[in-house]
């Protein structure tokens, strides 16, 4: 379980997050929608540890993600992340991509690591693709290179930054199609999307994010068909023309 | 008189040349692998640290690189000797022409790290990966491939600028001609044939280069 208590973040002068109370259990798919500079994403950056925060807490199972014990290269297996831009590695292959975080960080053999590797090319659809460099394949592909490459840590939490944002538009729905997989194994997942109807589709819980505070959380019944504040309506309107 | 000082050029000079080849060959080598070594680790340290402590590397190596090898060498090799530690000019001639050459690879290496996409560092840690795993398995490997062409660069003129430790007395190639032709008057045969020697030296290094890149345009 994940718990965001009270997180406040800033960038010098700047805060971007104000106050953010969120639970994810177990098993849950929360998505994250707002306007552009409305927090979203730096919230997963505070949540991998990658940014810290000035205020509050995020506890992974347990965990105090900012607390000066915490070993975050360690917390991070447990949290898979995928970002806007794949970055791809583009000296490996794209077995060796996926493979290279087993091997070197959970000290697998290289068979081993390959193996579980290959399964989860397999499961995102890369499964003829092995042997490639990632240079040659769509930016859709590589996408998907990039969630097979953190499913490989047998991560217990997924974090979406916009996946699907930096992708050509007949490209989108093969990665989406990816994330609905992941859904049905039952992963527990945060994805900050522009897609507001598959966050309708796949959420458990739908957060509204509007100038770093959630200005509405609920169902996706709740929040994108039946917004009650104000902010939440003309988001929607306009994203949903 | 019927007696000349100067005797011709002869099949007996071989090993001499020979050995002018290899003493070339082996400071250029012995230059570029501790140069290399030294500049990606000053190189790596100037892509990690700060605006202040950049500057001031940056001075000592603007010096490295801005004073002419051949004064370098001449005022090392005099001061160490007056000092009273005399050094071999092998020795003497490979501390300056490492640390000219770290010089030049420092920046090359430099570029290179810092031509590594911040966000595919973020992305190598959020798979659980320590610093020092991303350097290791991410940041070296891209950042040295982006550089490889300036890297050859660099390594080519280095076997070229070995002819001047000839001034701090080493044997090596150039050295070698100049007391052929001091013997035998026969400039233009001997600067031709040593011009030719650089050329068979550099030519399979650059030739290897054009294939590694090939391999690494993947």
């Amino acid at each position: 379980m994940i718990k965001i208590q009270g997180v406040h973040k800033s960038f010098g002068d700047l805060e971007v997050l104000k106050g953010i109370d969120l639970e994810v259990k177990k098993g849950e798919v929360v998505s994250i929608i707002g306007g552009s500079g409305s927090g979203k994403s730096t919230l997963l950056y505070c949540i991998n540890a990658i940014e810290n925060i000035q205020k509050g807490k995020i506890i992974v199972d347990d965990i105090d993600v900012h607390a000066k014990a915490t070993n975050q290269d360690k917390l991070r297996q447990k949290l898979g992340m995928v970002f806007q831009q794949w970055n791809s590695f583009p000296h490996y292959t794209v077995l060796e991509n996926a493979a290279l975080a087993p091997q070197v960080v959970l000290k697998m053999s290289k068979e081993e690591a390959m193996e579980v590797a290959k399964k989860e090319l397999i499961h995102v659809g890369l499964g003829d693709k092995l042997d490639q460099y990632p240079m040659r394949m769509s930016g859709g592909q590589q996408q998907r290179l990039a969630i097979a490459r953190a499913l490989a840590m047998k991560p217990e939490y997924m974090l979406f930054d916009e996946v699907t944002s930096a992708l050509d538009p007949e490209l989108v729905g093969e990665v989406l199609d990816t994330l609905r997989l992941l859904r049905d194994d039952g992963m527990t997942m945060i994805t900050v999307t522009h897609e507001i109807a598959f966050a309708r589709e796949v959420s458990d819980k739908v957060a509204f994010f509007h100038q770093g505070v959630i200005e509405e959380l609920g169902t996706p019944e709740q929040v994108i068909e039946n917004p009650q504040k104000e902010r939440t309506q003309q988001f929607l309107s306009k994203v949903l023309h | 008189m019927g007696f000349s000082l100067f005797t011709p050029l002869s099949w007996n000079d071989t090993g001499f040349i020979l050995t002018g080849i290899l003493n070339t060959v082996y400071i250029s080598v012995v230059a570029i692998v501790i140069g290399t070594i030294l500049g990606v680790i000053v190189g790596f340290f100037r892509a990690e640290s700060n605006k202040y402590i950049n500057m001031l590397i940056g001075s000592v190596l603007d010096v490295l690189r801005s004073v002419p090898l051949i004064i370098q060498l001449i005022l090392f090799t005099t001061y160490i000797g007056a000092m009273g530690y005399p050094l071999d000019p092998f020795i003497a001639g490979s501390i300056i022409l490492s640390l000219y050459t770290m010089a030049f690879m420092s920046e090359v290496f430099r570029a290179g790290f810092n031509s590594v996409q911040p966000s595919m560092i973020t992305a190598a840690r959020s798979l659980g990966m320590t610093y020092w795993q991303t350097v290791r398995y991410v940041r070296l490997p891209i950042g040295l491939r982006a550089v490889f062409p300036s890297w050859l660069g660099v390594a080519l003129s280095v076997i070229k600028d070995s002819a001047l430790v000839s001034v701090i007395g080493y044997m090596e190639l150039l050295r070698t001609s100049e007391q052929l032709i001091s013997r035998t008057q026969q400039p233009l045969e001997i600067l031709i044939g040593v011009g030719i020697f650089y050329f068979i030296i550099s030519y399979p290094l650059s030739l290897y280069g054009k294939h590694v890149e090939r391999k690494m345009a993947i």
